[in-house]
């Protein structure tokens, strides 16, 4: 199981990941799947800074992700795949077949977002979306850290664990 | 006073509650709860930590400590330094860094520079003797 975690998060590579999932699914490689990263040297440099030594990371535009998806899937190294938004995630589910399960790391309050969970907000075209992969078969779950509980995607959006 | 003598102002921020649990164990140390701003990402993307940041840095601050190197707080901080080459950013804080900057002069040009020093000369193992069974 080369690639651990497809995770959307919008902080991206931060000591969630790299500490939180990082060390207990001792992950070697770090795919991050985003068009503006992945064109400027400057912010891969800003991210290079946060990893530690032994885990590589592939900055990659959404293009490129599908391109060299089972490249990264081949790789018997555990790794990681993050997107920083549910539409990038989306388009990679709508376009690589093998991809079924998401991991709802991190969705931060922005206006116009509703609370479904402590780390999770969600306008309503992101709901839109969230069913729309649901219903195409994605698996899609929340956790932020392999401590915390796994809430099934029904249940964020219901805001179960808000009541 | 002049210019050289006033401290430019320094904020401390990192995850959850830490910078305000740092910054208290700062002013039951020294007395002083003037020394250093706090703020948490606490709910934020890194984003909306940078525009914290950056309307920090237009109210005065200079200098920013943040928790954890590969953390959201530190690349938010490198974010809004990056507009902003008057700020100095210090991230992987102790007390003993904060400690050091405060009792710096003000208006020292290195006292960041020292401080970061005078943590990690502050970090230690210590073991209890050995056992003669």
């Amino acid at each position: 199981m080369p690639i651990e975690l497809h995770r959307i998060d919008d902080r991206l590579i931060h000591g969630q990941v790299v500490v939180g999932w990082g060390q207990p699914l001792e992950l070697r490689f770090l795919v991050l799947v985003d068009d503006e990263v992945a064109a400027s040297e400057w912010e891969q440099e800003l991210y290079r800074m946060g990893v530690p030594p032994d885990m590589r990371v592939e900055f990659v535009s959404v293009a490129q992700a599908i391109e060299r998806y089972s490249t990264f899937a081949a790789d018997p190294r555990p790794g990681m795949l993050l997107t920083g938004d549910i539409d990038t995630m989306a388009r990679l589910c709508a376009a690589i077949p093998a991809l079924r399960r998401v991991n709802l790391g991190g969705v931060h309050h922005r206006a116009g977002r509703a609370q479904k969970l402590r780390y999770i907000f969600l306008t309503e075209a992101e709901e839109s979306e969230l069913r729309a992969m649901a219903a195409n078969g994605v698996e899609i779950s929340a956790q932020d850290v392999p401590a915390a509980r796994v809430m099934p995607l029904a249940q964020v959006l219901a805001g179960e664990a808000l009541a | 006073m002049s210019e050289q003598e006033v401290r430019p102002a320094a904020l401390v921020i990192g995850h959850q509650d830490f910078a305000a649990g740092i910054v208290s164990a700062v002013t039951a140390i020294t007395g002083r709860s003037d020394l250093f701003r706090t703020a948490s990402n606490y709910g934020l993307d890194t984003r909306a930590t940078e525009a914290m940041l950056r309307d920090a840095i237009a109210d005065g601050v200079r200098v920013i400590f943040s928790d954890l190197p590969a953390g959201s707080t530190t690349m938010a901080a490198r974010r809004a330094q990056r507009d902003h080459p008057e700020v100095t950013v210090v991230t992987g804080i102790s007390l003993p860094v904060l400690l050091d900057y405060a009792f710096a002069a003000p208006g020292a040009a290195h006292a960041a520079d020292a401080a970061v020093e005078k943590g990690r000369a502050a970090m230690m193992v210590t073991r209890g003797p050995a056992r003669a069974d």
